[in-house]
């Protein structure tokens, strides 16, 4: 630094000339570190700026591919899609969600539970997610909202295809029902398929267990967008490929028909082809509608589902346990011709069973009895005596062997399989020792025997094959099932009881003798107490029995097996037996049994969709129409006479007395 | 000179001309693709501009080094009296305001003082005597006249133009050889309050702008989104672009201001890693003839006058170019004689007509201090 000494003007111009070369080199430098630069990103950051900058240009939007459709054992539609028009809204877009939301119910008609769902779905929307307003709108509606897109930000007409199930209610535990993927599905998968608007996935019953099957391939649609979302061109399409369609056991039209026919009560309704053990019917009722659950359900139509004391979201014929009450007779009956009893031999029942200082009841005093006429006359006595001499342990096995307490290869999530105790299940579950008690009361099938409709059906159709048949639900076919290991004269025995009990003189579903010519049906009352005589709370539907009957028909050449679950219906004779009666009427008679049903349903306020519908405004407060009756229409009449109900003279000492019909 | 051609066009400084008209022929040919194709509203204006401005600039190089020196200071002082006539108008018109509208152009004080500026320096220095430059006296008048104008802008608030002020003065005292000692410290400083004050001098949100422009990604839909756009853009065209037209980015408004401040970037989309070396070879001419002009010529004045506005036009590119490509914050200023705007083009062809001037006039070796 020449700082201190004086400086003159030649020494500045160099100094000038000198910094100016530096300036410039500094110049040249920087001038380096931009073509440096840019050379970097435009050739080795080439790639990955060439895919930025595509995306930013095209906007792929897929099309949810149709949905695989279910179709009966004859190819009838259980579950289609329906092409419709809807309307959904984007979170993020949204700019003022009041004053959308209030132009919407304007012009879509909107319920004030409609409302109520998209402003609490607005609340928890996580901006990508998008959120319908109303799906199956007619083109109108559709039109009314597409003109006035401009001032309604955030709002997203389209067209696409609903799911749409033409036997609502019937179908409902059978097959389940789509909806929204969830956040937290999204969060699994990550597809962006799951939030494409009007994508539904399969929440429960078969549409979420053949889910992959039904889900098909989306299509997709490239267009080139402005930043601002203004589309420039289309640029191509790639079509969807639909779902698979899956064909099931299924008799669509059997199934409705039993599914009314179950009418105002609770119950499950289960027909077995006992030829190959296809599922023909799985009917439980009260049951939801899919199709509102499809759209998006409102919080009053699934708060009045819930609140039901019948259970409408219960699949009662494979999540309902009942003791079967009666109905293993026929079951201990083979089981006792397979222990060598002579189904001759009789035993005396003056009106009950007496076992060390306990009573067992019996419903009536049938004096000296054989095996069929017992099975017919439903005494306990003759089953107390016989199985008093086996012992449960040896007529467990035979009722596992007719598939009762088993587990079967079905598609549904949620089974239950219920229970047939012995001791060794006895000493395992409650550390006690097996009592005689506990096999009388497991005889009759009380006590600790639970089992769900399904497999109830199943017992008969095993019974009525002599075939160790597997409930199948997918169509297909499948090797003859192997003989069960039973005599066919023993089987021949129980199908004579099983005549006697329906066609027989003094058989206790009497009442229910098909009105089909040449065709006779075999089957077996069941009467399940729900809770001990003592405590029968009055006449309260909660407190009374199950009425139970399983069947099969014809009676000679057995074909179709079935079983009937009414819960609380007082008694199998009087509740169950009649539904069994018009269902297998309904296979060989249409016009017979729909001119029965149709008879029903003029007292019962409708079909089931009606009631519903009914019920559903009663609940919200608004009677659809006031001149239907309420949903308190009195119970139909019955063509049978209950048969005398044990009016409980001596109190049981323990909880599970006999009580059977 | 061939006589063909008559001398007064001979005559033309040919050499800055046509690096002109070829770095404005790319931007008229990039505003022309921004537009969709049309000279409309961007290309045909464009040109246009530098035509006139070109005609203005070249009757500025007639005019004699005495009559820049006589102009300086009261140039410098019509500018400051215009920057106190904007802050009023603002003020009154309750909202900041750069702009003073005659009617047939608007005039933006603040950025004809960046050349102004440059004359302010170079005539102080011209005046102060060589053995004074180690001294007190060699500071404080130009740091008086520097801190008038730049508080002025900053009330706008426009730090930019306070930084080009400074960026000006700073060069041009190192030119007329201010001891180093003081740009060593000054240096020094910086780097030691630049934390400080970031820490302790900004609001959350100015500390977010700045950590923003350290890593875009952070904040892709705000304020980052210019640059990594821009990056897109850049990146996308690769080596050769992606065509005269075909640019995705700017054509479908992914980049911002694709037709001022991020120009470049537009302009590499479509014309590639080759594009921007043609325009950064250009601007190596245009630095390399100011330059030139600086050190030939004889007049203390005319020396740092011409290196001091080649430095503010330096200054400009540089900082845009450094923007665009993402290696400084985003700053409002254009890339001269290349994105559309009518104050920014004559900003710098007041500056390129001046330098012309000095070209013409190199003045005589004997100065005032002989």
């Amino acid at each position: 630094m020449n700082s201190q000494k004086p400086v003159s003007s030649a020494q500045q111009r160099f100094t000038f000339t000198r910094r100016t070369m530096f300036v410039g080199g500094v110049q040249a430098v920087l001038g380096l570190v931009v073509s440096a630069r840019m050379a970097y990103i435009s050739v080795a950051e080439n790639e990955k700026y060439t895919v930025e900058s595509e995306s930013n240009r095209v906007s792929l939007t897929l099309i949810p591919p149709r949905r695989g459709w279910f179709i009966d054992r004859v190819g009838k539609p259980i579950a289609t899609n329906q092409a419709d028009f809807r309307v959904d809204l984007i979170p993020d877009r949204v700019v003022d969600k009041e004053k959308t939301v209030a132009t919407l119910r304007k012009l879509l008609d909107l319920t004030g539970d409609d409302v109520e769902r998209i402003t609490r779905e607005l609340k928890q929307a996580k901006g990508f997610q998008p959120i319908q307003v109303a799906d199956g709108l007619d083109y109108n509606s559709f039109a009314k909202v597409s003109v006035r897109l401009p001032e309604l930000p955030g709002v997203s007409p389209r067209q696409g295809f609903s799911r749409f199930y033409p036997s609502g209610p019937a179908v409902g535990h059978l097959i389940g029902y789509v909806g929204v993927v969830s956040a937290e599905e999204y969060q699994e998968k990550k597809n962006p398929l799951l939030i494409t608007p009007g994508f539904k996935v399969g929440k429960d019953g078969l549409e979420k267990v053949f889910e992959d099957k039904l889900q098909g391939t989306a299509g997709a649609k490239r267009v080139e967008v402005t930043a601002r979302g203004k589309i420039v061109q289309e640029l191509d399409t790639r079509q969807d490929i639909p779902g698979k369609p899956i064909q099931l056991t299924i008799d669509i039209d059997l199934h409705n028909y039993a599914a009314r026919r179950l009418g105002l009560e609770s119950g499950a309704v289960v027909v077995i082809d006992c030829l190959n053990g296809d599922i023909l019917t799985m009917a439980s009722m009260p049951s939801f509608d899919p199709n509102s659950f499809s759209g998006g359900i409102g919080r009053t139509e699934y708060k009045w589902l819930r609140e039901n004391e019948r259970i409408p979201l219960l699949n009662k014929a494979l999540q309902g346990l009942y003791p079967p009450g009666s109905t293993l007779k026929p079951m201990a009956a083979l089981a006792f011709l397979d222990l060598g009893i002579d189904p001759d031999e009789t035993v005396f029942c003056n009106g009950g069973y007496t076992l060390g200082n306990r009573r067992f009841q019996c419903l009536g005093t049938h004096g000296s009895i054989n095996m069929p006429n017992a099975i017919k006359a439903s005494c306990n006595t003759y089953f107390y005596s016989m199985s008093r001499r086996v012992g449960y342990d040896a007529i467990a096995p035979v009722a596992r062997m007719l598939g009762l307490g088993e587990e079967y290869k079905l598609p549904f999530n949620s089974q239950r399989y219920g229970t047939i105790p012995d001791s060794a299940w006895m000493k395992k579950k409650y550390k006690k020792d097996w009592s005689q008690s506990d096999t009388l009361n497991a005889t009759i099938g009380q006590g600790y025997v639970l089992t769900n409709p399904l497999q109830l059906a199943l017992m008969s159709a095993r019974i009525a094959s002599g075939r160790k048949l597997q409930p199948n639900i997918i169509a297909g076919k499948r090797p003859l099932a192997p003989l069960l290991p039973y005599s066919q004269e023993h089987f021949a025995i129980v199908h004579d009881g099983m005549d006697r009990v329906v066609n027989g003189p003094g058989g206790t579903a009497r009442g229910s003798i098909l009105p089909v010519e040449g065709v006779k049906m075999g089957g077996k009352t069941g009467t399940a107490q729900v809770r001990g005589l003592d405590k029968r709370g009055g006449n309260q539907w909660k407190y009374r029995d199950h009425g139970l009957f399983v069947c099969f028909a014809p009676v000679d050449n057995p074909r179709y097996a079935a079983a009937v679950v009414i819960e609380h219906g007082v008694g199998g004779a009087r509740a169950a037996a009649p539904v069994a009666k018009d269902v297998l009427t309904f296979l060989y008679d249409r016009e017979k049994a729909m001119a029965a049903l149709e008879s029903f349903e003029s007292g019962w306020g409708g079909t089931p969709e009606e009631r519903m519908a009914r019920e559903l405004a009663t609940f919200r407060g608004t009677v659809a129409s006031p001149a239907a009756p309420a949903a308190t229409t009195p119970k139909p009449p019955t063509t049978v006479t209950p048969p005398a109900n044990p009016a409980a003279p001596q109190k049981p000492p323990v909880k599970k007395p006999d009580n059977a019909a | 000179m061939n006589s063909i051609i008559p001398a007064p066009i001979a005559g033309l400084p040919w050499r800055v001309i046509i690096i002109l008209l070829a770095l404005v022929s790319i931007g008229t040919t990039v505003l022309y693709s921004a537009a969709g194709g049309s000279f409309e509203p961007w290309a045909g204006k464009h040109m246009i501009r530098f035509l006139i401005f070109a005609v203005m600039a070249v009757i500025m190089s007639r005019m004699p080094l005495d009559f820049w020196k006589a102009v300086t200071f009261p140039v410098y002082g019509v500018l400051i009296l215009l920057l106190i006539a904007v802050e009023i108008m603002g003020f009154a018109g309750g909202g900041s305001q750069r702009w003073i509208d005659l009617g047939i152009i608007s005039i933006q004080p603040s950025e004809l003082m960046k050349p102004a500026i440059v004359l302010t320096a170079a005539w102080f220095y011209d005046r102060l005597p060589p053995t004074k430059i180690n001294g007190i006296d060699a500071i404080w008048p130009i740091a008086a006249l520097l801190v008038l104008p730049s508080i002025l802008v900053i009330i706008q608030p426009d730090f930019d133009a306070a930084l080009a002020f400074i960026f000006c003065v700073v060069v041009v005292g190192f030119l007329a050889g201010l001891p180093l000692l003081y740009f060593w410290a000054g240096g020094a400083a910086i780097a030691i309050l630049a934390p400080i004050v970031f820490f302790f001098g900004l609001r959350p949100y100015q500390q977010d702008r700045v950590l923003i422009f350290l890593n875009p990604e952070k904040d892709p839909l705000g304020a980052g989104y210019h640059i990594t756009q821009s990056k897109i853009a850049i990146g996308s065209g690769g080596v050769f672009g992606k065509g005269f037209g075909n640019g995705t980015q700017s054509h479908l408004d992914y980049l911002p201001e694709g037709h001022t401040d991020f120009i470049f970037a537009t302009m590499a989309e479509e014309w590639g890693l080759v594009g921007g070396l043609v325009i950064l070879f250009l601007y190596y001419h245009l630095m390399r003839w100011g330059l030139t002009v600086a050190v030939n010529s004889r007049s203390r004045y005319g020396q740092l006058v011409a290196a001091g506005l080649t430095c503010t036009l330096f200054f400009y590119i540089m900082i845009n170019l450094l923007m665009v490509v993402g290696f400084a914050p985003v700053a409002g200023l254009p890339l001269p004689f290349i994105s559309h705007g009518g104050s920014s083009m004559l900003t710098a062809m007041i500056c390129v007509g001046i330098i012309m001037s000095i070209e013409r006039h190199p003045g005589s070796r004997e100065g005032q201090f002989g």
